[in-house]
C-alpha cells in the first residue's frame, strides 16, 4: 500500500512539503481553501534578497 | 498573437522533413513585453527556418501558458519547441515536462533567455532590446533543429547517510534519518559528541539546561541501533557521487560507503585576541560567561554585555543573530542569580520571533538597563567603568564594571575551506558553507546528494539549527527513500577508438567523473554518467577531440553560433 499524506494548505511551506513527500514516493493530497495554490507568495513580484520571483 | 505558417530555407535539414519547429514568446507581464516589441520578435520568429508555429504568451510557465505549449505540440505536429522567456534555472522543467506530457522527448526544447540576458538589462534602448531578442531567438532556432532525442540516466542509492558533525544539528540530523529506518554513519571531530551546545549554560527562550538537552540527545544517538558513531575521526577524502558517496575516514582505512552527506560542522565563537581588553578574567566572551554560570557563584555585581564585538565591522559584515537574545537571557540569569547590575550595550537589537520579543520584555521588567551606541563611537573600556556615547541621550555615560563581556560572532570553523574542497562544495567570502540557491534549496549543495545544516551554513539559533537538521534529513531521504537517483543526461561521451588514455581529463574533472579503465587497446577514458555534471571541462581539454558532450554537441552549438553571425533583415 502506497503511503498517503494530506498537507493542508497550498502556500509556499505546504507546497515545499508537498513536493519532497512526493519526491519520497508518497501520495499526497494537498488542500487548499482557494481556488488556486501559491498563497501568499503567489501575489508577489520580486523576493529579497535574490530579487527574482522564485514561483 | 501570431500565428503563422512559413516554410524554411537556408537550412540544410529545411527541405522535405525538416524540424518542425514551434516558438513561444513569453511576455513575462511587463517583465520582457515592457522593454522590447515582443509582436515584431514573434512575427521574426516565424520567419525562421523550420519554425511551423509561433505563439505570444502573456506568462509561457502558467498553467494556461503550458496547456498552449502541449495544444500546440499536438495540433501542429512539433517535434522542437522553443520558449523564449526567463532563466532556464526555475522554468526549464515546466517545459521539458510540458514537451514530456505532450509526447515529445523532453530534450527536444531550447530554452532561449531574453529576460535576464535582454530585457532587463537593455531596459533603457527598446529597439536594441527588441533586435537582440531576435538574434538570441534565432540561434535558438537553429540550435534546436539539431537537438537529439534523450533519456534520463538511472543511479543505484545505497540507503546509508553520513552525517559529519556530532553537535546539536547533526545529531538531531542522524536521529531523524534513523527513525526513518536508514543507516547512518555520523562522523565527530572531537573525543565527545554535543559540540558548542555543551559548552552552554541555558537554552533561551524556554531555559532548559543545554548540559540535559544536548547529553539527553548524544545518549539516544549512541543507543539507536541505526546510528555508527565515528569520534575524534575526521573526513580525509571522498571519492563517487550521489547514490554512492565513498568516505575514506581517518580512524584508519575503513571507507564509509553512504547514498547522501550531510555537513553539520558547525561554527565557533571569535576569539578576541586583543580586543576590547579581553583577559578571560574581568573582560571574557559570552562563552567564557556561560562557563561561569555553570560554575553557579560569582560575586561580580556590575556587569557590562557589550553586543556586535567584531560582528557588523568593515571585513566582517554580517549579524551573528543569537548574541542579542543570548546576552537578553544571560542578563536575566544574572539579574535573578547574582542580583547583580546590568547593562546591555547594543549597537541594533535583533530579536525576532514573538517569544524572544517576550524575552526582551521580561529583561527590562527585571530592571536590565540598554544602551544604544554607534560603530563610529565604541564604548572605551577603562579599568573600573566603561564610558559610552549614547545615541539617544547624545551624551557620554560612565557605567561602572566589574565584569565586562563581550558578544563575539559566530566565525566558520578553520577546517570549512579544507572539508569543502574534498566534498567540492563552495563556502562564501567568510568561509560559511553556500547552499545552492538561499530560498529555493537553502539545505541542498549544488552538488546532488550533499546537504547541509545548522551554523555550517550560517549563525543559527538552536531552534533553527533544529529546524534545519530536520529539513535536510528530510531532504535526504527523499533520495533514500527512492533507493535510486534520476540524473540529467548531459554528460561527456568518450570515443574509446580516439582516446589516448592519457588521463588529463581524469585529472581536471571536478566532479571525479571520469575512470580510466584497463581495455584490450590500453587504458581509456570513460565516463561515469550518474556523477558527471556536463560541464564540457573534459570536452575542451581533450587534445584527440575524442570528446563529446551530449545536449552540446559540435553540430548545435556550431549551427547557434553560425546563425548568430546570420544578418537581420
Amino acid at each position: 500500500m502506497v503511503p498517503k499524506v494530506a498537507v493542508i494548505g497550498g502556500g509556499i511551506a505546504g507546497i515545499q512539503a508537498a513536493l519532497d513527500l512526493a519526491e519520497m514516493g508518497i501520495e499526497v493530497f494537498l488542500i487548499e481553501k482557494k481556488p488556486s495554490i501559491g498563497g501568499v507568495m503567489a501575489q508577489l513580484d520580486k523576493t529579497f534578497p535574490t530579487n527574482d520571483c522564485s514561483i | 498573437m501570431s500565428k503563422r505558417k512559413k516554410k524554411g530555407s537556408g537550412d540544410s535539414r529545411a527541405s522535405g522533413d525538416g524540424p518542425r519547429i514551434g516558438v513561444f514568446v513569453c511576455n513575462c507581464g511587463t517583465n520582457i513585453a515592457g522593454f522590447m516589441d515582443t509582436e515584431d520578435v514573434a512575427g521574426y520568429s516565424a520567419t525562421l527556418p523550420n519554425v511551423v508555429f509561433v505563439r505570444e504568451n502573456l506568462y509561457s510557465c502558467s498553467e494556461a501558458g503550458v496547456n498552449d505549449i502541449k495544444q500546440a505540440i499536438i495540433d501542429n505536429k512539433l517535434d522542437r519547441v522553443v520558449v523564449a522567456a526567463c532563466t532556464p534555472r526555475t522554468h526549464e522543467p515546466t517545459f521539458r515536462a510540458a514537451c514530456k506530457d505532450a509526447g515529445l522527448n523532453p530534450y527536444h526544447f531550447e530554452f532561449v533567455n531574453i529576460r535576464e540576458h535582454c530585457s532587463w538589462v537593455h531596459k533603457e534602448d527598446r529597439d536594441l532590446a527588441t533586435l537582440k531578442a531576435r538574434d538570441l531567438i534565432r540561434m535558438g532556432v537553429a540550435r534546436s533543429a539539431y537537438l537529439e532525442p534523450m533519456e534520463p540516466i538511472i543511479g543505484n542509492v545505497v540507503e546509508r547517510a553520513l552525517v559529519v558533525g556530532g553537535g546539536i544539528s547533526g545529531m538531531t540530523a542522524a536521529l531523524e534519518l534513523a527513525a526513518r529506518g536508514f543507516e547512518v554513519v555520523l562522523i565527530e571531530r572531537q573525543k565527545h559528541l554535543g559540540g558548542l551546545v555543551k559548552s552552554l549554560y541555558e537554552i533561551y527562550p524556554w531555559g532548559e539546561k543545554a548540559a540535559d538537552y544536548i547529553n539527553g540527545l548524544a545518549s539516544r544517538v549512541e543507543r539507536n541501533s541505526k546510528i555508527r558513531v565515528l569520534k575524534a575521526c575526521e573526513v580525509t577524502d571522498v571519492r563517487g557521487y550521489v547514490g554512492k558517496y565513498e568516505v575514506t575516514v581517518s580512524s584508519g582505512d575503513e571507507t564509509v560507503v553512504a547514498g547522501i552527506i550531510v555537513v553539520a560542522t558547525g561554527a565557533r565563537p571569535l576569539l578576541p585576541e586583543g580586543m576590547f581588553g579581553h583577559d578571560s578574567r574581568r573582560v571574557i566572551t559570552m562563552l567564557e560567561l556561560e562557563a561561569m554560570l555553570l560554575r553557579s557563584r560569582s560575586r561580580r555585581k556590575k556587569v557590562v554585555l557589550m553586543g556586535c564585538a567584531g560582528a557588523r565591522i568593515p571585513g566582517r559584515f554580517y549579524c551573528s543573530r543569537i548574541c542579542c537574545m543570548t546576552a537578553i537571557k544571560n542578563a536575566i540569569i544574572m539579574r535573578k542569580k547574582w542580583k547583580a547590575d546590568v547593562t546591555v550595550l547594543y549597537r541594533d537589537l535583533m530579536c525576532y520571533g514573538v517569544q524572544n520579543e517576550t524575552m526582551l520584555v521580561d529583561a527590562k521588567k527585571a530592571g536590565v538597563r540598554f544602551i544604544n551606541y554607534s560603530l563610529e563611537n565604541p564604548p572605551v573600556i577603562e579599568k573600573d567603568t566603561v564610558t559610552v556615547s549614547s545615541e539617544i541621550l547624545g551624551r557620554d555615560l560612565k557605567v561602572p564594571v566589574d565584569l565586562l563581556v563581550l558578544s563575539t560572532p559566530l566565525v566558520p570553523q578553520d577546517t570549512n575551506v579544507a572539508l569543502s574542497k574534498i566534498l567540492k562544495v563552495p563556502v562564501d567570502e567568510y568561509g560559511f558553507f553556500l547552499e545552492a540557491h538561499v530560498k529555493l534549496r537553502p539545505l541542498d549543495f549544488a552538488t546532488d546528494g550533499i546537504f547541509v545544516c545548522g551554523t555550517a551554513r550560517w549563525p543559527a539559533s538552536i531552534r533553527e539549527c533544529l529546524e534545519q537538521a530536520i529539513g535536510a534529513a528530510s531532504r535526504a531521504s527523499t533520495y533514500l527513500a527512492r533507493g535510486e537517483v534520476e540524473v540529467e543526461p548531459i554528460v561527456s561521451v568518450i570515443d574509446e577508438e580516439e582516446c589516448r588514455g592519457c588521463g588529463l581529463c581524469v585529472a581536471l574533472c571536478p566532479y571525479g567523473a571520469i575512470e580510466l579503465i584497463d581495455t584490450e587497446k590500453g587504458k581509456k577514458a570513460r565516463t561515469i554518467d550518474v556523477a558527471c555534471k556536463g560541464c564540457g571541462t573534459c570536452g575542451a581539454t581533450c587534445y584527440r577531440h575524442a570528446i563529446r558532450m551530449k545536449h552540446y554537441s559540435d553540430e548545435q552549438l556550431g549551427a547557434q553560433i553560425r546563425a548568430a553571425f546570420v544578418k537581420d533583415p
